[in-house]
């Protein structure tokens, strides 16, 4: 075993310290972003995956199967360095250049586009098993169809699938390591700018894993008691 | 707007194919070292010992909260520290694949275990069975039948995820394509084309998966 000199300071002395702070802000902004982004996103393809009309459905699933089955690396390169490609020329040097932060916003779009397409599935899913006597109930009593999803299915198919969005919302911030490889100053491209800084690539990536677990307890919490909160009354959760 | 030009496609093919093949090792690795090891760590997380039961519950938890990325990084610094020698980008991300999937694996597996009745590990005691020929021989197989359509979306994402060891400098599709793009200045072409190829692999696994799934029950 090699001699290892454990230097745990790096993670708190300047300027590392206050990198690694700067690093922890953007990483819960993208992923409060993108977790928002993605939900709304997500419920209205979810919802179109169970409507009654084709196009709509072979459209929800077209997208979710894109969107799932290229690893979220792969789209981001594409997002960052490919698609801005389309764009005419003058378009694609304001992108780069006039926008500042612009990497940090075509992570958004990639990441939140990647998440929509998990978060349609639990809401497909969670729709499924709502049985079809409250759709008709609800048609019965005069509302229209839009009507009847906006008041009765997807506020009870929420409410169903919030234990696997809790786990979604933790996969979102998790991913959202995956931006240093288009750099964008967050928690884990901070670790390793510590790293290249210092030679001390255990302690700053170990620093980086405790964020992240920190950020993983925090949301587990706040879900549980969103979950508590929303209960449907008659069913089984938990207590 | 350049027009496209998917001859950079042709030109790097062999190249880009031994990025592919790189890949398709690491996933191996990873689905395999992980499905075994998360054999283990499932089981153990079943245990009535505490000794047993707490560390794998932990190991389970821990590399579930942390991002794959992380966890690639640290065996990238760990391993050679372990090892006492540099050990190679590859061997690296293969060990920290092997772990963190196995603590994936291992959730899917104690699921798989508990969905056999209590019965089935009593009958099994009752033949004379040992707990470990009982699981070896009873519970671990009709589990396993229950979890294939789990596990194969697990390779899925196993598949997905090796992408990531692209941070670490591993050649695999993702880095060669880059390598090819740096040179070629063709990013479009490249990275449609990578995310066709990565597309119609995992497009392919989950379409068994939901097909065996429409199937399953045969083990209760």
């Amino acid at each position: 075993m090699l001699s290892y000199d454990f230097k745990w300071s790096i993670l708190w002395t300047d300027p590392y310290g206050s990198w690694m702070l700067e690093g922890i802000w953007i990483t819960i902004k993208l992923g409060l972003i993108c977790w928002f982004i993605a939900l709304i996103l997500g419920t209205l393809i979810g919802t179109l995956r169970v409507t009654p009309w084709k196009p709509f459905r072979l459209f929800a699933t077209g997208y979710t199967e894109i969107f799932r089955d290229v690893p979220l690396l792969v789209q981001l390169f594409f997002w960052y360095f490919a698609a801005p490609r389309i764009l005419p020329h003058t378009w694609e040097m304001y992108l780069y250049k006039g926008i500042p932060n612009s990497e940090f916003w075509i992570v958004v779009v990639g990441l939140s586009l990647y998440t929509s397409s998990r978060v349609a599935e639990h809401i497909r899913a969670g729709m499924q098993s709502i049985s079809d006597d409250q759709y008709n109930a609800a048609l019965s009593t005069g509302f229209t169809q839009f009507q009847t999803y906006r008041y009765v299915i997807i506020p009870y198919a929420i409410r169903l699938v919030i234990p696997p969005l809790t786990t979604e919302c933790l996969t979102v911030f998790k991913n959202t390591s995956l931006a240093m490889t288009v750099a964008v100053l967050e928690t884990t491209f901070m670790s390793q700018q510590v790293e290249a800084y210092t030679f001390h690539g255990i302690e700053a990536t170990t620093g980086a894993c405790v964020v992240y677990m920190v950020i993983t307890l925090v949301v587990v919490m706040i879900m549980g008691l969103v979950e508590k909160r929303l209960a449907v009354p008659g069913l089984i959760t938990r207590r | 707007m350049g027009t496209f030009d998917w001859r950079v496609i042709y030109d790097n093919f062999p190249f880009l194919m031994q990025g592919l093949l790189t890949t398709v090792e690491l996933a191996v690795i990873g689905i395999t070292g992980g499905l075994l090891l998360g054999v283990l760590v499932g089981m153990a997380r079943l245990s009535s010992r505490k000794i047993i039961y707490y560390p794998a519950t932990l190991f389970v938890n821990f590399f579930r909260s942390l991002p794959l990325l992380l966890v690639i990084f640290w065996f990238y610094f760990l391993v050679p520290l372990l090892a006492g020698r540099p050990m190679g980008d590859f061997f690296s991300a293969s060990v920290a694949f092997i772990i963190f999937e196995a603590s994936y694996f291992a959730e899917i597996i104690r699921a798989g275990i508990q969905s056999i009745s209590k019965e089935q590990m009593q009958a099994g005691y009752s033949t004379g069975f040992t707990y470990g020929q009982t699981m070896r021989y009873i519970i671990v197989p009709q589990a396993l039948r229950n979890m294939v359509p789990s596990l194969l979306t697990q390779a899925v994402v196993v598949f997905q995820d090796t992408s990531l060891a692209y941070v670490i400098g591993v050649k695999e599709f993702l880095r060669s394509a880059s390598i090819v793009d740096a040179r070629e200045m063709r990013s479009l072409e490249l990275y449609a084309f990578i995310g066709v190829i990565y597309f119609v692999f995992c497009f392919t696994m989950s379409k068994m998966s939901k097909r065996l799934e429409a199937k399953k029950g045969f083990a209760k």
